[in-house]
């Protein structure tokens, strides 16, 4: 059971998530937050992985009104190198554009779309994941055959088909992404809810006549959050990379500066001019590593047992 | 046994029909009458036209009996026309499937190859330099965007050392004959294979490497050391069977990712697979050739799901597919 609950999904696999043994079973002891938080700090990897996030929501929430350029303005000639002009300290793109501009306004649409994109994921992923796991039997069978469904689907590819077909707005993309990337949040939490539901707390909360509704959220729920948490943190990594993709291939929303957008404009002119796809390329990396970062050290907290695994 | 490869294989089955009711579903909740858009073209609106047209293509008759004939229609390998080429999308498809097999069975044996070797070296020292390099590795690896990590290999081998093609995969430059043909492809694949193998060469390696750790401290394998066995015997031929198991769930379970990395790296390199089809596809809105893709795609992983799970009974003959189908 454990290794299906930990392979479910794509990402968290990778970052070797799997379900806590004993996270949270049972009744809370002596503020377990607290040790939680106190793993997390001493984990040098993870506290750079939340600095690198401070910076770039830093540079995308204040970096627009600190550096006043429009990232559409036509500023200098194309293709100029960095550090060549004040006007454009990393250089012009291939219309002469300012490519510092664009890495700054860049990270608004995919932070944006990407937090849309996992709190669907979440919705999803956790609803359905809950109810099969809870109630179990056809209603576990069912939902899992539809999550096996979902699976089988070429995430990126039926992504494009969507927004293809409907219009690309930061809408249909945050959807499209939402719909393809939920079956590893229901799979996880599918196998913390069938861990958990005959424990002795469940089993009282059902004997003093709590509804199932209640136990669902108010007691199984916040002891299945741990590897969630985790899954939510790399969700976030795995839906920046959608959008950049989607983008980078012109099926962004055509409306906005995005880092894979900027990649995919000057895709024919990067053996020239490598500084118009490598910037916005180290924008796209560095926020994914800072998920990931922080997604691992997470994981390291609340399972002091698995380091290094 | 062998009822349980049938019921696999059924499960298969069914997976594949919904994926075509799927499809079905796409094309019907696609803005726009088929109709209109056919008469709209020789420029008339004209009603009866209209009728004409839609009793021709079946669009008249009701929703059921439209996806029962659809279904019928792909399962006999007709994936309708493209309106673009005026030729059929199976074979257009086909004309394009090999480039992306070859593409992506290359990166993936690159990948579990490297990945599984790196994996057990460093389990074996966890704690070297070697291990803290894969470790951190793999975190770039997967941070990374694949579409821009072909870009900045294409810089640094084609462009500044000029060691390798920058795209396509073929040139006129090698003349004919069968061996230069080969020498040809394969320079080609070098860099888009690396590009896409890279990403899961990560993610493999600390996935073998966390399994063989747990593998080492097993009692059967302080049992093989016991009784004397060579270190390289015990983590080889007793250690590394059980330890590729997760790495073979993976690849079944991330068949999907990987294909969706083929299709950025395609776009990157101009590589003439289907993720270039289905791109170009969007561009000329020939939304027929797009969905075959999706559908020969999602066969693709199905069948490759099939295959890993088939795969599960002769690495270990212990796990029986009946149980796995519940997890």
């Amino acid at each position: 059971m454990s290794d299906a609950a930990g392979l479910g999904d794509v990402a968290a696999a990778d970052m070797g998530v799997t379900p806590s043994p004993g996270a949270g079973g049972g009744v809370a002891t002596a503020r377990p937050g607290r040790e939680t938080f106190r793993l997390f700090v001493r984990n040098k990897a993870a506290v750079v992985g939340v600095l690198m996030l401070a910076g770039v929501v830093f540079m995308t929430v204040a970096g627009p009104r600190l550096y006043d350029q429009d990232p559409k303005d036509i500023v200098a000639r194309p293709l100029i190198g960095p550090g060549e002009l004040t006007e454009a300290r990393l250089g012009t793109d291939y219309l002469g554009r300012d490519v510092l501009a664009g890495v700054i306004n860049g990270g608004g649409t995919s932070l944006t779309v990407a937090a849309m994109a996992a709190a669907m994921v979440l919705v999803i992923g956790i609803g359905i994941g809950a109810v099969a796991g809870y109630y179990g039997g056809w209603a576990d069978s069912a939902l899992m055959r539809f999550t096996e469904f979902f699976q089988v689907l070429p995430a990126l590819l039926f992504a494009m088909v969507v927004v293809a077909l409907f219009e690309p707005s930061m809408w249909t993309i945050a959807f499209a992404i939402g719909v393809v990337a939920w079956p590893g949040i229901a799979r996880i939490t599918r196998a913390e809810f069938l861990r958990l539901k005959n424990l002795e707390f469940v089993r009282a909360a059902r004997a003093v006549g709590a509804t199932d509704w209640r136990i669902i959220r108010k007691v199984v729920f916040p002891n299945a959050l741990p590897p969630l948490i985790v899954s939510a943190t790399l969700i976030m990594g795995t839906a920046i990379l959608f959008e950049a993709g989607l983008a980078f291939l012109g099926l962004g929303d055509p409306n906005t500066t995005s880092w894979g957008l900027m990649i995919g404009l000057n895709r024919g002119n990067f053996l020239t001019a490598w500084w118009s796809v490598t910037f916005p390329g180290l924008a796209i990396f560095f926020t994914v590593l800072s998920f990931s970062l922080i997604g691992d050290g997470l994981q390291d907290a609340y399972n002091p047992k698995l380091r290094g695994h | 046994m062998l009822r349980s490869i049938a019921a696999r294989i059924a499960q298969a089955l069914g997976l594949i029909l919904a994926v075509m009711c799927l499809n079905f579903l796409l094309i019907h909740l696609t803005p726009g009458d088929p109709a209109t858009v056919i008469v709209g073209e020789s420029g008339a609106g004209d009603p009866e036209l209209l009728a004409e047209i839609r009793a021709q293509y079946g669009l008249d008759r009701p929703f059921v009996v439209q996806l029962v004939t659809y279904i019928g229609r792909v399962a006999t390998g007709d994936l309708g026309e493209s309106y673009f080429f005026n030729q059929s999308v199976t074979s257009l498809i086909s004309a394009r499937l090999w480039p992306t097999v070859l593409l992506v069975g290359t990166a993936l044996s690159f990948a579990v190859a490297a990945g599984t070797m790196v994996g057990v070296a460093t389990a074996r020292r966890p704690e070297s330099p070697l291990s803290h390099g894969a470790t951190v590795l793999a975190l770039v690896g997967f941070s990374m965007p694949v579409f821009w990590t072909g870009i900045m290999l294409v810089i640094l081998f084609a462009s500044t050392w000029k060691l390798l093609p920058v795209q396509g995969w073929h040139d006129v430059s090698y003349g004919e004959g069968m061996l230069a043909n080969v020498l040809d492809v394969g320079e080609h694949l070098v860099l888009p294979a690396l590009t896409l193998g890279l990403i899961y060469l990560a993610q493999y390696s600390r996935l073998s490497r966390a399994s063989m750790l747990e593998v080492l401290e097993s009692d059967y394998v302080r049992t093989a050391r016991a009784k004397g066995l060579g270190e390289r015997r015990v983590v080889y031929k007793h250690a590394l069977r059980n330890a590729v198991i997760p790495v073979v769930t993976v690849i079944g379970l991330q068949f999907g990712a990987l294909l969706s990395g083929a299709l950025l790296v395609e776009t990157v390199f101009n590589w003439p697979g289907l993720g270039r089809l289905a791109f170009d596809s969007i561009l000329r809105r020939d939304t027929s050739v797009l969905l075959g893709v999706l559908m020969v795609s999602s066969v693709m992983v199905i069948v490759a799901n099939l295959l890993t799970d088939l795969l599960y009974t002769i690495i270990d003959p212990r796990i029986r597919l009946r149980e796995r189908s519940n997890v």
